[in-house]
């Protein structure tokens, strides 16, 4: 079951569980030749293709200059580090220097405000999702169960569920965007607007498959289930907590997978079109700076974003798995 | 003792249907003392469940009505415990657990934390559960899960305790098992029980009471049979009584020639209840399904068979 081949991490656990190391590591290799296979026909192709496309900006990236960049990417990052902590370090010298002289000197520490890099906008754009993620399921998931145990309620919503659902976030965003700059006044913000706005958009896009899914769990739950929920005269609450969300809960998950990936991929969207800190604004700066090194840059945080997006969904993968009460469901 | 407990008076149920209602039960009365035991056995399709989800509280009926101690019963309690045929566990709690939820439901403020404990052990106990009560339903046979399920209905301490073919889907060998265990915890505990069965022997060897219904729709009570064999029953002994067979062949004259069901419906609605039945008239010459376990009884000696 944990050897489905879908699993990536699989294998490797695989090895440290085996009694057998021997054989299990040869199994590793099976089973690992198709995928790596596959990844080096990509490669080439991709390569090959790339050589042969020519833009304003140059040669399509291949292989090679992504790594490259990303090399750049990363050396850039380690740069602006270093003089983040060389001008606090300024900073503290300087005010060492006044205090010296006089005991009762103001001092003051300047936050640093270089410019944002790759890896800075990844963490933005993973703190924007998981918020608004976090958000959407908040709201979905009580919703999707008072629909679900309430057949009235649910003919009610239906029809503006359906109508939402397909919406784009970049319908949304012009108006998220105003009403937000509208109603989020305050004179010390806890949060940026461009925040706010990115989050707010991701959670109107991503709130709709979670409460569908629940909805549908919830109403699925047996007919013997709910005999034994009325002679025992469970209360509202413990017939939620003990009956109704264990037997959703697979349903559920369906639902927070489909939304935590629709999530990340209007986050990208919702950030490069309102200039929102992140991912798609790195890519939408990358896209106007217009060097030679552009696209390569590009190229790597397409990678990443696929890269982050496959991870998030094994998180939450796991996570189902942690709170499944069916050990023997194949999960994938 | 012999004062009226449960009272069904006048019972009639009308199901809604795009065709107009239908009407499953008609005017079904039945008075049931404290401590009996009755079996309700019928065709399938013949009104048997509606009737013990009616006294259950889960469906309403259209006239008459139910009284328990003098009381209406018109929505389902704890105090009308039900054991369900597919055992009806929750798969998510452990067999300890699926008790308990029963018990912290019924016993809220009236028993202390290490009573409940106590009491859900000694229910668990009863049933021979001991061994495997932190299993989760999907961990245990389908013998053992029925035992949760009978447990968690007697730990509610009903006033009565419906069993709805509480062993209809299980092998016979374990249905044998089982049986033998209920009698056991009715010859301790008394309980008032409505069993619906299917099984002719069943019926017979758990019983004070047979109750044969007729065919539906418009279902009633056909005839009521008194099962007067002293208790504690055992199926060896009783399987050579000729009192023991003259009541099995009386509810098989009503089953299968004042009640014979019409050949139509019975063969397109549920051709495998039919089969089974046919297998209990079998019994008589054969020793078929549970005439075999009370061979191998005989022959091997009782303990063999609790093993298995």
């Amino acid at each position: 079951m944990s050897h489905s081949s879908t699993n990536l991490f699989s294998p490797v656990l695989a090895i440290f569980q085996s009694e057998n190391p021997g054989a299990s590591v040869l199994s590793f290799f099976k089973q690992l030749i198709m995928p790596v296979i596959g990844i080096l026909v990509f490669l080439l192709i991709w390569d090959i293709g790339a050589k042969n496309i020519h833009t304003s900006l140059g040669t399509f990236p291949g292989p090679v200059q992504v790594y490259e960049q990303t090399l750049g990417l990363i050396d850039e990052h380690q740069a602006e580090r270093n003089k983040e902590v060389a001008f606090y370090e300024r900073q503290e010298k300087r005010n060492a220097k006044k205090l010296a002289k006089n005991p009762d000197a103001k001092v003051k520490i300047r936050p640093y405000t270089g410019k944002p890099t790759f890896f800075d906008q990844i963490g933005t754009s993973l703190v924007t999702v998981l918020a608004g993620f976090v958000l959407a399921s908040l709201i979905a998931i009580p919703a999707g169960i008072m629909i679900g145990l309430n057949q009235p309620l649910y003919s009610a919503l239906n029809p503006l569920i359906q109508l939402f659902k397909p919406v784009s976030p970049l319908a949304w965003l012009p108006l998220v965007t105003m009403v937000v700059s509208a109603l989020y006044v305050s004179k010390d913000p806890m949060f940026a607007k461009s925040f706010i706005t990115s989050l707010v958009t991701v959670s109107l896009c991503c709130l709709w498959p979670t409460l569908l899914n629940t909805a549908v769990g919830v109403s699925a739950i047996s007919k013997d289930l709910q005999n034994v929920s009325q002679v025992l005269r469970l209360s509202f609450m413990t017939h939620v907590v003990k009956i109704v969300l264990p037997s959703s809960i697979p349903m559920m998950f369906t639902g927070l997978r489909l939304s935590l990936g629709i999530a990340w991929m209007v986050l990208i969207a919702a950030e490069m079109l309102a200039q929102n800190p992140g991912l798609g604004k790195f890519v939408w700066d990358e896209f106007q700076n217009g060097s030679s090194n552009s696209l390569g840059r590009i190229m790597v945080a397409v990678l990443v974003i696929g890269l982050i997006g496959f991870m998030l969904d094994r998180i939450m993968l796991l996570i189902q798995k942690k709170v499944s009460w069916d050990k023997t469901a194949v999960l994938r | 003792m012999t004062t009226t407990h449960l009272e069904l008076t006048g019972v009639d149920i009308e199901f809604p249907t795009p065709k107009g209602p239908f009407k499953a039960l008609d005017n079904v009365n039945l008075k049931i003392k404290k401590g009996e035991y009755i079996s309700l056995i019928g065709h399938s399709g013949c009104g048997k469940s509606t009737v013990l989800n009616i006294v259950a509280g889960l469906y309403q009926a259209t006239k008459g009505g139910v009284l328990l101690d003098g009381r209406e019963v018109n929505e389902p309690g704890p105090e009308r415990a039900v054991v369900f045929q597919n055992h009806s566990l929750l798969p998510w709690l452990t067999a300890y657990e699926n008790v308990e939820l029963a018990v912290k439901q019924v016993f809220k403020g009236k028993k202390s934390k290490a009573e409940m404990k106590a009491w859900i052990e000694h229910n668990l106990e009863l049933v021979h559960m001991t061994h495997a009560m932190h299993k989760r339903p999907d961990e245990i046979s389908g013998g053992m899960k029925q035992r949760v399920g009978i447990a968690r209905a007697l730990a509610m301490e009903p006033k009565v305790l419906l069993m709805d073919e509480p062993f209809g889907a299980l092998d016979a060998l374990t249905r044998a098992h089982l049986q033998d265990s209920l009698m056991e915890i009715q010859n301790e505990l008394s309980n008032t029980v409505i069993m619906i069965t299917h099984d002719v022997d069943e019926a017979v060897l758990l019983s004070d009471r047979i109750v044969m219904m007729t065919n539906g729709p418009e279902a009633t009570v056909g005839e009521i049979l008194e099962i007067d064999l002293p208790r504690p029953r055992n199926r060896i002994e009783l399987a050579d009584d000729p009192q023991y067979n003259h009541y099995r062949a009386a509810v098989l004259s009503f089953l299968y020639e004042k009640q014979r069901k019409p050949e139509e419906s019975g063969a397109a609605a549920k051709p495998a209840k039919k089969e089974k039945l046919a297998r209990n008239l079998q019994n008589d010459t054969t020793e078929e399904t549970t005439g075999a376990v009370s061979t191998a009884e005989t022959t091997t000696g009782n303990d063999k068979v609790k093993a298995a």
